[in-house]
């Protein structure tokens, strides 16, 4: 084979490699903007009114989701499903909002940390690499972190609505995600830069708990709903 | 609810992490349990990473260890003997490049190709040397793919090269990726450079010519490419223009002063404009 051969052969391949990757971006655009209206629904649970209508806010978002499967399964047919790692660099950013989004869901629904498993259900994908397009478990923790740091805000802005009840229950839960996450060893890597970030979220909590409490405020509202 | 609350109000670093322990001790929380099989997998993930790391190390010093003996084809009068003898030791970094198709298995090749990269690439780069030295042609991706065919049992060491696949037996391939195969080829150029350089000091009038040909073949495929490549390409072909340009210069010098000094006295010429040449690196 000679030099040019061999280099009109590397050019073909690589104009094959950035086809591909043409096509993935334009179906990613398309979960991102999805993605992007899923958070605004999810948004409006900061604001006073939106406490009211949690439930239906979550299942507006569900129906979004059905949309993020179709959408994900247009992705999975853009490449050959054993070389997702090759690709994975352009969905990596979007499969977190979206994990952080369904684990919003499922923690606003029942207040309780969304399962790997769920998730991949959640968005029509698989959890093992051998049965398909599947859910990342860094990306899977990425989304989670992602979750922590917006319930902080939901718990400064619960006060605010007079819901003094709540942050006392998501301290317990982040505080339970944690002494989770301090069980990983992580290397130095992007998720352990974000992890780095979970304990100002842990603080601004326990801030905001400890407010409640030399008030009196969170006791009140424990009583009253405890009876 | 009400022990957790006396906890959360006491702010002190102490009650905060003796409030932690406490929740690691109780195991029966899903979520501690979750977190206990993340915590494996990711462990196994990052072993299997070091371990393809430490391999890619090993065949970069091996691989750069035989470019370094190929150089040496120039001033020896026997090329075939420093030839087997750099075969030989492809044939064991060739071996280490078995185990990482072992230690990768099933796995997606792309997860972890990071980690061993670079050590493909300067595999890529002794092996297209060797090739080039032996066949003064460029070794192409399939011939190097088809030298990485392994057989999984008695530990790597029935390596079937060339010989076809043994039917039942486990066979275990390396693809290299065409993009490391560019990037070695890239490296590959500023071997040949250097080869060129030394052969003109030893008064080999030949080669130089020879290599500044392939060079520029190898010049125009890169430039054929352009942009459509991965980034490093790019880079890398700002360096392949400069040696080019060496070896460019140092056949044009032949060609010029070739005519007037006797062949004997060309070595002398040669070894201060190669000196000022690698100044310029």
């Amino acid at each position: 084979m000679s030099v040019t051969e061999m280099f009109s052969y590397i050019q073909g391949f690589l104009t094959a490699d950035q086809d591909i990757r043409e096509d993935i971006r334009k179906v990613v655009q398309t979960l991102e903007q999805t993605a992007r209206e899923v958070l605004t629904i999810l948004q409006s649970v900061h604001q006073p009114s939106g406490f009211k209508d949690i439930p239906s806010k979550c299942l507006k978002a569900r129906e979004l989701f059905c949309t993020v499967q179709t959408q994900i399964g247009e992705l999975k047919t853009k490449f050959p499903v054993e070389q997702y790692y090759r690709f994975h660099e352009h969905w990596r950013f979007v499969l977190q909002r979206l994990t952080f989004l369904a684990a919003f869901v499922v923690y606003l629904e029942s207040e309780s940390l969304v399962t790997r498993e769920e998730v991949a259900k959640i968005l029509g994908i698989e959890v093992d690499r051998e049965k398909g397009f599947h859910l990342d478990l860094e990306d899977y923790l990425a989304g989670i972190l992602i979750m922590a740091s917006e319930l902080s805000r939901l718990a400064v802005n619960s006060v605010t609505a007079g819901d003094y009840g709540r942050p006392l229950r998501i301290s317990d839960f982040i505080n339970k995600l944690d002494s989770g996450f301090r069980l990983l060893n992580l290397k130095n890597d992007p998720l352990r830069k974000r992890y780095d970030g979970l304990k100002y979220d842990v603080k601004k909590i326990e801030e905001v708990v400890y407010d409640l409490s030399i008030r009196g405020l969170a006791k009140e509202q424990e009583a009253g709903g405890d009876k | 609810m009400s022990k957790r609350e006396g906890n959360g109000c006491a702010r002190k670093r102490k009650t905060e992490s003796a409030q932690k322990t406490e929740e690691c001790v109780n195991k029966s929380s899903p979520v501690i349990e979750a977190f206990k099989m993340f915590q494996q997998e990711l462990d196994t993930k990052h072993d299997k990473y070091e371990r393809l790391v430490k391999l890619s190390r090993d065949i970069t010093i091996e691989s750069k260890r035989t470019i370094f003996l190929l150089h040496r084809v120039t001033s020896v009068p026997n090329v075939e003997e420093v030839l087997n003898e750099a075969d030989a030791r492809l044939d064991t970094v060739r071996q280490k490049i078995g185990h990482i198709s072992e230690e990768l298995g099933e796995e997606d090749l792309y997860q972890f190709h990071k980690a061993f990269m670079s050590g493909i690439q300067e595999y890529v780069e002794a092996v297209s040397f060797h090739h080039f030295i032996r066949h003064r042609t460029l070794i192409s991706l399939e011939e190097i793919n088809a030298c990485l065919v392994f057989m999984r049992d008695e530990k790597m060491e029935t390596k079937v090269c060339g010989r076809g696949m043994w039917p039942g037996a486990c066979v275990l391939t390396f693809q290299v990726t065409p993009t490391d195969y560019l990037l070695g080829v890239a490296d590959l150029t500023g071997e040949l450079m250097r080869m060129c350089i030394s052969s003109v000091g030893n008064g080999d009038v030949d080669t130089p010519f020879e290599l500044s040909n392939f060079l520029r073949q190898i010049h125009d495929g890169f430039s054929y490419i352009g942009n459509v490549g991965p980034y490093e390409v790019s880079k890398k072909l700002h360096t392949l223009r400069q040696s080019l340009s060496k070896v460019e210069d140092a056949c044009y010098t032949l060609r010029v002063r070739g005519s007037e000094i006797p062949k004997h006295m060309l070595a002398d010429v040669f070894s201060n404009r190669a000196a000022v040449l690698e100044e310029d690196d």
